[in-house]
């Protein structure tokens, strides 16, 4: 391990609590995830690639990425609005709405799945009025992509309300007493502050969905090549006992979360610069 | 990822400001309730709708299955291991990382983050591949006749990985904006460890790690995909409630699975309802101690 040298605070239990902590992230993160890289090394660079890039993989990744990117995107825009309205606007019900947003991280995913898929169905609440309209949702991309839309929608939220709330009052009264009109003051002043945090959220929201499956699985239908989403397939190599190909699929997801992961950390750098700048 | 919406937001009534003109207020406000209305709300609904649609007698005889049953026991029984490992895992690591300064700490506090990026069917299928009988330690358990995978061992270590930054990624924080001072002013008057620990550490944290524990729980409670890797789904001996949930759905016995489904509705309502509360009571408390501050301070 790295260098564990006594530190310079005089209080006790610093060799037991790191050294414990240490050991239980190596048993329950570190060495599992060692045997997941391990298995997909197992694998030659060919064959790696072959499972990796295979048609019925390239489809499920089509799909989850458009999905979770749709799904993102209609959270960065009705999550800005439901953000502003919670901070801003008082309002009967604002705090039981405020409340509910967390809804998505405190309900049980397999739970949210089978809700929604009863919603959307061909005799569900929603569902019945689409369906005459030539718009099946349930076991489509629309399917997932509501879903996925559900799963993400705290994140955005959630990160946009502190900034909304640090806003300067005094910022919108000089563009005002300057002769800025509000949109000019919206467009001009407050949305510029307030992208960083909205990318952050997006990203964030974006990344929960690529791996997200109790929540999908019900409502996705999931037909090989057009509505099955990568997590599903990984679980379908399993049941073939195909634990190579289920490796090497996970880890390209992996990568894949990890490489947004560390774009986001990059934004958060970047708005942190931003804002000491600006101070 | 240092903030995210598992920390608690700072939400206040103090904020409004409504100069906005009133059909643009309106506009926004009706956009609000709409959007969550039918994304949130109706979800909700349409559970305990299905689950009552045949009346309140049939929803009262789905919870006396045995397998409803073994699957509240088992349930139960997981996260009654689980939440405590994290908690005591927690505490440690808040120690640690809040009151030294070391050569890796941001590395720790970016591993202790890391179950929460990894999807929840790779947090299952890498005990898999570590227990399984093609596993690494699969061969070795076989010739011990022990099983971890399609066990409940399995699913209370995948439930470990997917509950495990919960409470760390509540007490670290808090415990840096509280300080030290109290603890080691306790030292000097030659308090020992453990008495800082249970006498001033854990008083001073005691909502942060409420918080940490009813969020643990709820994820405890509800992992599906993790837990539906490793658990092999054996009747009455491996099912969990959301995975005795999916079963009834797929054998289309839907009121039973949206009977069953409402309990976890309930838990998932409690859950909000618990952390809204501390989140208030912290809110609270935080105005209370400044305002004091500043009236002991001409």
């Amino acid at each position: 391990m790295w260098h564990i040298g006594r530190t310079n605070s005089p209080l006790p239990g610093f060799r037991l609590t790191l050294g414990y902590s240490v050991l239980y992230l190596s048993l329950i993160v570190l060495l599992p995830l060692a045997a997941l890289l391990a298995k997909a090394s197992a694998a030659s660079w060919s064959e790696f690639w072959r499972i990796a890039l295979d048609p019925r993989a390239v489809a499920s990744y089509r799909l989850t990425l458009g999905a979770a990117l749709a799904g993102a995107l209609i959270n960065a825009v009705f999550g800005f609005v439901v953000a502003w309205t919670l901070v801003r606007y008082s309002f009967p019900g604002r705090r039981l709405l405020d409340a509910i947003v967390d809804l998505p991280f405190a309900m049980p995913t397999a739970i949210s799945g089978i809700a929604l898929t009863a919603i959307y169905a061909r005799t569900g609440w929603i569902g019945q009025w689409l369906e005459p309209l030539g718009i099946p949702v349930a076991f489509t991309p629309l399917g997932i992509t509501i879903a996925l839309t559900f799963i993400g929608l705290p994140f955005v939220v959630r990160t946009l309300q502190p900034p909304l709330q640090e806003l300067e009052v005094e910022l919108e009264q000089a563009a005002a007493s300057l002769g800025a009109s509000r949109w000019q003051t919206f467009c001009r002043v407050l949305l510029p502050t307030l992208l960083p945090p909205l990318l952050t959220g997006f990203a964030l929201a974006f990344a929960r969905a690529l791996g997200e499956y109790g929540s999908v699985v019900f409502i996705s239908g999931n037909m090989p090549m057009k509505t099955e989403i990568t997590s599903l397939l990984i679980i379908v190599k399993l049941e073939q006992y195909d634990y190579t190909g289920a490796a090497v699929i996970a880890t390209v997801m992996l990568g894949a979360s990890f490489a947004i992961l560390l774009g986001i950390n990059g934004l958060q750098w970047w708005f942190n610069q931003r804002h000491r700048a600006g101070a | 990822m240092k903030r995210t919406p598992t920390d608690m937001p700072p939400v206040a009534a103090t904020h409004v400001r409504e100069n906005d003109p009133r059909w643009v207020r309106a506009t926004l406000i009706a956009i609000t309730v709409l959007f969550l209305g039918i994304f949130l709300a109706l979800p909700l609904a349409s559970i305990f709708t299905e689950a009552l649609r045949k009346g309140i007698g049939v929803y009262l005889a789905s919870f006396r299955q045995p397998d409803a049953y073994a699957a509240i026991r088992l349930t139960l029984l997981v996260s009654a291991i689980a939440v405590p490992l994290n908690v005591v895992f927690g505490l440690a690591a808040a120690w640690a990382i809040a009151r030294f300064r070391f050569c890796g700490r941001n590395v720790l506090l970016t591993l202790i983050d890391l179950p929460f990026a990894v999807s929840p069917v790779i947090s299952g299928l890498i005990y898999v591949l570590l227990f399984g009988l093609h596993g690494w330690l699969g061969p070795w358990l076989n010739e011990h006749d022990l099983q971890v995978i399609f066990a409940v061992p399995g699913i209370v270590l995948a439930t470990l990985f997917v509950t495990f930054p919960f409470v760390a990624r509540e007490l670290i924080p808090l415990m840096e904006e509280q300080g030290s001072e109290e603890e080691l002013a306790a030292r000097v008057l030659g308090a020992s460890g453990w008495q800082i620990f249970w006498r001033i550490t854990l008083p001073n944290v005691r909502w942060g790690l409420l918080y940490g524990v009813i969020l643990c729980n709820a994820r405890a409670m509800g992992e599906f995909g993790a837990v539906s890797v490793v658990s092999g789904h054996i009747r009455g001996l491996t099912n969990t409630v959301p995975l005795h949930v999916e079963i009834l759905y797929n054998e289309y016995n839907f009121v039973a699975a949206f009977a069953v489904a409402s309990l976890l509705a309930l838990l998932a309502l409690v859950t909000l309802g618990l952390k809204t509360a501390v989140e208030w009571k912290v809110r609270r408390d935080r105005a209370e101690s400044a305002a004091s501050r500043e009236g002991s301070t001409p």
